[in-house]
């Protein structure tokens, strides 16, 4: 088996999963900047934290082999303090050069304020204006229909948007069409007990087909599990998929999406790249 | 796949959950005080639950939504409760 984890926030996840997660048969991780628990006191809080998904966090993962990419933002959940969103998204685009970043995210919705509104249009703006792809969170629980079908209408009257460079992720049985039908990506992600499981993860697959999802494990410092993608390809052989189709989509379909920035490689110059970046 | 292989992969987890369901309840039933917006939303769900027709999970997602289109003035706490307050 091998997979490609798109969305996990490794800052917060002892080495011993990265272990797990390459013995498991993990080609490289993708790890989106999020709220860190709480609310950081300043914008140099962000700048140490861009600098640990860009620098300090590819070289802890290719200690294992695996090549780190990531992604940046200013988290909704943070969004209500605006004086320092100014301040952060100010800041992001003197990183998005740096080799490992793909794009904005996770921006979105958290409980769908005016002010996390006007945030996420800043961030679709910042990503617009540098040609960024997009990584959007959809709000938990009884907040997601609301925000999910705000975030979308959103992204639609922006004609700077392309939806095939556009992940909506956290979907579920009640937005999943919402976001493919407006030909964004949608992103299903694995928890033990919020967002999705693995056997409703694999129904909506069968129900809406595979083309355009991608499966995450979303793993951080609550309850979570980092080995959550190759768990449901498990059971979708149990199931009785095929391995060509549960290839393609933990596999392949997160690299047809996010080789669309010509910064994510898995090849051998990747690793040799990430290897010499640990001889630093 | 068909109904009785469904059956045989997932019935001893349905059972396991719908008993997990069933204890909470009697839980609430001993417990002292009111039921409040979440388990008036909970009750409804196990109403939809017993309707024919396709589609359970997404009816039940959307009853424990916030229907409303507008932003809120103000998020207020950053947690959710898992059903909408309004309901």
């Amino acid at each position: 088996m091998r997979y490609i984890e798109p969305h996990a926030h490794m800052v917060s996840r002892v080495t011993d999963d990265y272990t797990a997660m390459v013995t498991a048969g993990c080609r490289a991780v993708c790890e989106p900047a999020f709220w860190a628990g709480f609310d950081r006191s300043s914008a140099q809080g962000f700048h140490d934290y861009f600098c640990q998904l860009t620098d300090y966090e590819p070289r802890r993962a290719a200690q294992f082999g695996l090549p780190h990419y990531s992604w940046l933002c200013l988290n909704p959940k943070e969004a209500e303090n605006l004086p320092l969103a100014d301040e952060v998204l100010a800041m992001i685009p003197s990183f998005l050069d740096r080799p490992n970043v793909l794009g904005i995210g996770e921006i979105g919705l958290n409980k769908n304020s005016r002010n996390e509104v006007a945030i996420f249009e800043r961030h679709v703006d910042l990503a617009v204006r540098h040609g960024q792809m997009i990584l959007v969170h959809t709000p938990h629980l009884e907040d997601k229909w609301k925000g999910t079908r705000l975030i979308v209408d959103m992204l639609k009257q922006n004609r700077g948007i392309d939806p095939a460079r556009v992940i909506i992720d956290h979907v579920e049985e009640h937005t999943v069409d919402v976001v493919l039908e407006a030909g964004f990506w949608a992103g299903i992600t694995l928890y033990p007990q919020s967002k999705c499981t693995p056997s409703r993860a694999i129904d909506m697959v069968e129900i809406y087909g595979s083309q355009h999802i991608w499966l995450n494990c979303a793993c951080d410092w609550g309850q979570s599990d980092p080995l959550a993608v190759p768990k449901t390809a498990l059971e979708m052989k149990r199931r009785g998929h095929s391995e060509s189709a549960i290839d393609r989509l933990i596999y392949g379909n997160p690299l047809q999406f996010l080789s669309q920035n010509l910064k994510f490689r898995l090849d051998e110059i990747a690793w040799e790249d990430k290897r010499d970046a640990t001889q630093k | 796949m068909d109904r009785s292989r469904i059956t045989d992969l997932y019935f001893a987890e349905a059972r396991s959950k719908l008993i997990d369901l069933a204890a909470f309840l009697d839980r609430i039933e001993r417990s002292e005080g009111v039921d409040d917006f979440r388990m008036k939303s909970l009750r409804a769900a196990l109403q939809e639950l017993g309707t024919p027709g396709p589609e359970k999970a997404k009816k039940i997602l959307l009853l424990l939504s916030d229907p409303t289109e507008e932003p809120v003035s103000d998020a207020g706490s950053k947690s959710a409760s898992g059903a909408w307050a309004g309901f």
